[in-house]
């Protein structure tokens, strides 16, 4: 038993020295996934800052002054001019200097003073929808605002219901929670899987796999050996990612420590399986790497990290059961933002633990087969 | 005026603690349509002076001209008037023959009209004619080495450089080669400048220069380089004893310079002109007979005095116990690969302490053989045992009694020395005290001590496959395997494997050895010799060469016998087809 | 520049490109695949939210509210008899927003009005919860309106802002993630193209035997870039077919101009892969780089999921070398609202300069030398 440990000891030392001795491969592990972190961090974000807008005000009352006002001073819209036609409305929209259009008739203020509804046109450019969909839904609360000072201004009768809102987990619906977490995710999936997924592939190209299948080490041994290096270095970088995520980027860190770990491991589990199934899939290290390609680009965009599953059809959804990244995602933000405990993971964890489990015993069998 | 002119040339790689000097003040000229050799050690810097005339590579300093054009500024010029083939010769696998031919053809600008007639020349001359459409992947390794020769001479070229050209090819290749190369320097008046390995190529040709350590230790012409040594050299021959423990006597002798196998006998080189002092009780078989010097003689007493520390490790005095215990026997073993058959029925069996050989070319199934017996493939049919055990299918722990060194001497290349020791200790199961003392063992017996905290893949070729073979002799095995071992080494570094290996049998540990240097076949006790998956011949040196031994041919070396093993061969089977 | 080598390295190229399925496969499985799954796979649109409906004391008010609710295409409602087994519904990511009427709603709405509808959503994805706001909020403001007609009373709303959306009117997030996708998939494919083809001549060795023939660099390079750019195209094409035929992406520009476009771009992804791979010369380190360097970047940096307007200043300059970030934008405008020059021209220009940069590096370090 002390000789099996060892053995396998010797084997993580040696792959973890073969990783850190080579400066390229050391940079590549570890500068880009803070790099990365921190640009992705501040760059991946649905709040919309500076949207900018023209107006086309025919009105030539107060009122429609004070709407223009509040627009203006809200810090998601920008005011670029004041324009006086229709036509260049149209251009501004079109060639992309406003992404937003405010055309207010010429009865806009009498309208409001004699109490009939005063109608303000938005234009809005769809070619990006969801910024499109984003700043409909900054317009309406704008507008609701003012309505409501208007209403008590003008001792109005007030409407016989009120939408109150309120978000759960994240107030202020700041979207930068949500998606640092889904980042910290996807980072650590990339080291996971850069670590074990040309590790065996490598070796085979250099000929030294032949000399580890020589020894007496049996292929559990070897596997534990290629396995355990992609454990501690996404144990690793992931702690780090997730500090610079509280840290850094001050999101909330709510749930437990515990149900994270347990999660982290569960969800390195099944990437290094994955990745290692690759590696043993691959005679050359050009398809491992074309193999991680094809593995990683499918898991992040299926995995819930920018676009709920939920919105996905049907077939999708059920390739996305297996996808590990969409399970740890779910840990990642519940840990983060819901507070979730080891409990409330637990429909995670054995996902991961069955992906993790096939993909090894896979990678196991392929070790000795792929030979030829 | 030479057609290669070198002056005060020199060239080093690396910067700073790591800058290692690669060619230093290196002088010499070329006359045009002459043959020249370069030899010397790995890491002498034979290719990077190769590469630097082809203008691939861009001197520190010193002057370079080829062909009246000066290197680099005029590289694009003159690389129309070169032909290049280096040492791994990239064909582009995916291309068949003939198209590999039209894109150099195409590089070099030759009009349509007169292709044809080129092409058929160079396919009738390498006898790729019949194999036009085949893809290059396809072709074995002597057809793909003159197809990469005929891609070179397209042009044709007014200069052929060549880097190690004949390096794993089977003997009949090998001189279908050098006969293609001959032809162009006597027809088309080709100056060629080449490296080698093999000192009997170096012979053949019109000027040898020896470098060593990035410096020209020696140059002329081979017979220049012979006078000195005539009379040095003697054959010791109809001794009783086995010509192993003879060597090892022999060898321990004041002035004896160098003792190599040939044959039943042994070929000695002494410092003087004197025959070697042999003692009594060998001197009573049979006197030394003076026999003519080799270029390998004066090669190898010019390195060993240029390095007197350095000198060939003597093989063990001590003899083996005799045992007649088979401890790996094979029985018609088959391996398909798709439909292709890579061995077809081999047999043999190996006895403890024996050195074993199985020779061929490149694709004779040799390689393959070895993997079915290390258990890292299955095999198709036939049985296999090892130590006792089938390794593919047996316990891990079997394993454990056999050492492998495979063809790439594959060693993890950002470990150091020491890392990689201790890393195949421990799989091995070593700990502690063993641990410790094998490690000591390997660093003191195979000299890596200078080397141990550089990382493998920085180490000399020679080094590398030091450290190979100490990697699997950690676990002290009782099998070894040797996969082309020897394979781009040098005449010293392949005496000095071979004076370990031999201290290895004579320690009771049964080696196997796949080679195509059909000269080391004379240091195997039994070797089979293959081609194309099948066993040619089976038995000692002496009774394979016994074999092909006729009036015409009354002594034939292993080569001769190779070539004539093949060739009766092929025309039984194609009778038999 | 001669003219048979040139022609002699394409053919080469050609040959090596069929006879390897795997740079095939590059070209048209991935986009394919990529496509399909993306295609279907990322959309943004919330449809069937599942909501918890909490009602205290149900009324006609109520039912009629509800009603409103049920019939939208975006929620699937589900009823919960109390407030404390909604919340544990969401907690356990059964529902993603609870809609909560008190047993006073009723009343308060037909006397003092103001009556509370309590909407509580699950803020974890905060772009979803905003979306949901937005859709119950618009479906709110509908039934406030019918309610007023019904009972004949003019609405206490003062100004109704009606939005109007051009190029997308059902604002359906696929019709712009589409073109953006295909800028994505392509970033991929002309980067791993080049990157690898180039680092592998240098390994098998055929480099060398190339290298010392009487070829120019720029002959290499262009004999690489031609045949690789004609299978780009194909895939470029087999892909907007899709974004067409399959997807139902109006395409309101000229093809012509999406061709050109997409030309440039092309060259400008295979340039990155070149110039990544003339630096890198191993492959293992090429494909490294080129996979850390183009899908990530690609995929956050690109404007086509996040807004690149709303990024910080700095991360808005850096977004500059994302050659995505022109295709992108170039697309979107071509699919949905048409030729429109005056933001296609600037994106070309910006592709162009990227495109000089990533070819004129590969030209300058391609050494046809060693060392």
């Amino acid at each position: 038993m002390r000789a099996r440990i060892l053995r396998v000891f010797a084997l993580v030392v040696k792959e973890l020295l073969a990783l850190l001795r080579d400066p390229a491969s050391r940079a590549v592990l570890i500068g880009p996934p803070i790099i990365q972190l921190i640009v992705f961090g501040y760059a991946a974000t649905f709040e919309l800052k500076h949207v900018p807008f023209v107006v086309y005000n025919q009105d030539q009352g107060q009122l429609s002054r004070e709407l223009v006002a509040r627009f203006a001073g809200a810090p998601s819209f920008d005011l670029v001019q004041f324009v006086y036609d229709q036509k260049t409305v149209e251009q501004s929209i079109n060639n992309k200097s406003a992404l937003m259009a405010m055309d207010i008739g010429p009865n806009f203020s009498a309208d409001l003073e004699r109490g009939r509804p005063a109608h303000v046109q938005i234009v809005l450019d769809g070619r990006d929808s969801n910024t499109a969909a984003i700043a409909m839904g900054y317009v309406q609360s704008i507008v609701t605002q003012f309505n409501q000072a208007q209403v008590v201004q003008h001792g109005m009768k007030p409407p016989p219901t009120v939408l109150l809102d309120r978000a759960w987990f994240n107030p202020n619906l700041d979207s930068r929670w949500f998606i640092v977490p889904g980042i910290c995710g996807i980072l650590t999936l990339l080291v996971s899987i850069l670590t074990t997924g040309l590790s065996v592939a490598r070796e085979r190209e250099m000929g030294t796999f032949d000399q580890l299948l020589v020894t007496p080490m049996p292929p559990a041994e070897i596997l534990l050996g290629k396995a355990l290096p992609g454990f501690l270095v996404g144990t690793a970088e992931g702690t780090l990612i997730v500090l610079m995520a509280i840290f850094w980027f001050h999101v909330p860190f709510t749930g437990s420590l515990i149900a994270l770990y347990i999660g982290l491991l569960c969800f390195l589990f099944a990437a290094v399986g994955i990745g290692l199934m690759i590696s043993s899939l691959a005679v050359t290290q050009q398809q491992g790497l074309l193999g991680v390609f094809l593995f990683m680009v499918p898991a992040i965009v299926l995995s819930g990290f920018s676009t709920p599953i939920a919105n996905m059809p049907q077939a999708v959804q059920y390739i996305t059961l297996l996808d590990p990244l969409r399970y740890f995602l779910i840990v990642l933000r519940g840990s983060f933002l819901e507070g979730g405990g080891v409990t409330l993971f637990w429909p995670q964890y054995w996902p991961l633990l069955t992906i993790g489990l096939i993909s090894m015993i896979v990678a196991g069998t392929l070790f000795r087969k792929r030979l030829a | 005026m030479g057609v290669i002119v070198v002056n005060n040339l020199s060239k080093s790689f690396g910067k700073g603690t790591s800058r290692k000097d690669a060619l230093k003040n290196v002088s010499f000229e070329i006359a045009e349509g002459s043959m020249t050799a370069l030899i010397g050690p790995d890491g002498a810097g034979k290719t990077t002076l190769l590469r630097l005339l082809a203008g691939i590579l861009q001197p520190d300093t010193g002057n370079l001209h080829v062909l009246g054009h000066a290197l680099p500024h005029d590289a694009l010029q003159l690389q129309a008037k070169i032909g290049y083939m280096p040492q791994r010769f990239g064909l582009y696998e995916n291309l068949t023959v003939e198209e590999n031919l039209t894109l150099f053809a195409d590089l070099h600008n030759i009009p349509e009209d007169r292709r044809k007639a080129r092409f058929d020349d160079l396919l009738t001359m390498t006898a790729l004619g019949p194999f036009r459409a085949r893809r290059a992947g396809k072709l074995s390794g002597g057809m793909k080495q003159k197809l990469g020769l005929a891609c070179t001479l397209i042009h044709p070229p007014r200069v052929l450089l060549l880097d190690e050209a004949s390096v794993g090819v089977d003997p009949i290749s090998r001189r279908e080669l050098w006969s293609i190369i001959q032809q162009q320097v006597i027809r088309e008046k080709v100056t060629v400048l080449l490296s080698t390995a093999y000192m009997d190529e170096a012979e053949r040709c019109d000027h040898v220069l020896l470098l060593h350590e990035g410096e020209i230790l020696a140059q002329g012409s081979p017979s220049d380089l012979i006078a000195p040594m005539q009379g040095h050299s003697f054959l010791l021959q109809e001794a009783a004893m086995a010509a192993r423990a003879l060597q090892s006597q022999v060898a321990r002798l004041p002035d004896v310079v160098d003792t190599v196998i040939q044959g039943d006998g042994l070929r000695i080189v002494m410092k003087k002109v004197e025959p070697p002092p042999l003692p009594a009780d060998l001197a009573v078989r049979g006197p030394s007979k003076p026999v003519p010097a080799r270029l390998e003689d004066a090669f190898v007493s010019l390195l060993v005095n240029r390095n007197p520390h350095h000198s060939i490790p003597l093989p063990p005095a001590t003899k083996a116990v005799a045992n007649d215990a088979a401890v790996v026997e094979v029985k018609s073993l088959y391996r398909y690969f798709g439909d292709f058959a890579a061995v077809k029925d081999v047999s043999f069996s190996v006895q403890k302490g024996e050195i074993y050989g199985l020779l061929g070319a490149n694709g004779a199934g040799k390689s393959t053989t070895f993997r079915m017996l290390c258990g890292l493939l299955p095999a198709s049919s036939g049985t296999l045992r090892v130590a006792g055990a089938d390794l593919r299918t047996g316990e891990a722990s079997a394993r454990a009694r056999i050492g492998y060194v495979s063809q790439k001497f594959s060693l993890y290349g950002a470990l150091s020395v020491l890392q990689n020791l201790s890393f195949f200790a421990t799989v091995y199961g070593l700990q502690n005290r063993r641990k410790r003392d094998r490690i000591g063992w390997a660093l003191e017996e195979l000299e890596l001590k200078d080397y141990i905290a550089m990382n493998a893949a920085d180490l000399p070729l020679g080094y590398k496959q030091r450290l190979a073979l100490a990697c699997a002799l950690m676990h002290e095995p009782s099998i070894l395997f040797l996969d082309e071992p020897t394979s781009g080494v040098d005449p010293l570094a392949r005496r000095e494997f071979w004076a370990r290996v031999n201290a290895l049998a004579q320690g009771g540990t049964t080696c196997l050895v796949t080679t195509h240097f059909m000269e080391e076949a004379e240091y195997c006790d039994r070797l089979v010799l293959m081609s194309l998956g099948e066993v040619l011949a089976e038995g000692t040196p002496t009774e394979i060469k016994s074999r092909v031994r006729h009036a015409d041919q009354p002594n034939p070396t292993m080569e001769d016998a190779f070539i004539s093993l093949i060739e009766e061969h092929e025309r039984v089977s194609r009778r038999a087809s | 520049m001669n003219r048979m080598r040139v022609k002699g390295l394409m053919r080469k190229e050609v040959y090596e490109i069929v006879r390897d399925p795997s740079s095939i496969a590059i070209a048209f499985v991935l986009p394919l695949v990529l496509l399909l799954i993306f295609g279907y796979g990322v959309s943004l649109d919330a449809r069937s939210v599942p909501v918890a409906e909490v009602v205290e004391q149900p009324t006609y008010l109520t039912a009629s509210f509800l009603g409103e609710l049920d019939h939208s295409p975006w929620f699937r409602p589900a009823r919960y008899p109390d407030q404390a087994s909604a919340e544990h519904a969401m907690m356990q990511g059964r529902v993603q927003a609870i809609l909560w009427l008190r047993s006073d709603f009723s009343r308060r709405s037909l006397s003092s009005g103001e009556a509370p509808i309590h909407l509580t959503v699950n803020g974890v994805d905060a772009n979803q919860a905003h979306i949901i706001q937005n859709y119950v909020n618009g479906t709110w403001q509908n039934w406030l309106q019918q309610q007023a007609t019904l009972q004949g009373q003019p609405l206490a709303v003062p100004v109704v802002a009606d939005v109007r959306i051009w190029f997308n009117p059902a604002l359906t997030s696929r019709d712009y993630l589409i073109p953006g996708l295909i800028a994505i998939i392509m970033t991929l494919i002309g980067a791993l193209l080049t990157a690898l083809v180039v680092a592998r001549e240098w390994e098998r060795g055929t480099m060398e035997g190339i290298m010392v023939t009487p070829v120019a660099k720029t002959e290499v390079l262009l004999g690489k870039l031609v045949p690789y750019f004609v299978m780009g195209m194909c895939g470029m094409m087999l892909a907007t077919a899709m974004a067409v035929f399959l997807f139902h992406v109006p395409l309101r520009g000229s093809l012509t101009v999406l061709v050109g476009t997409a030309a440039l771009f092309l060259l400008t992804a295979l340039g990155m892969g070149l110039a990544i791979s003339v630096l890198a010369r191993s492959q293992f380190v090429a494909a490294m780089v080129a996979i850390v360097t183009t899908f990530l970047p690609a995929f956050i940096l690109s404007g086509f999921l996040f807004d690149i307007r709303s990024m910080p200043q700095a991360i808005q300059i850096l977004t500059h070398i994302v050659a995505a970030r022109y295709f992108v934008a170039a697309l979107q405008t071509t699919f949905l609202a048409g030729d429109l020059w005056s933001v296609i021209l600037p994106n070309l220009l910006g592709l162009g300069v990227l495109c000089i940069v990533f070819l004129g590096l590969s030209v300058l370090r391609f050494r046809k030398r060693l060392d």
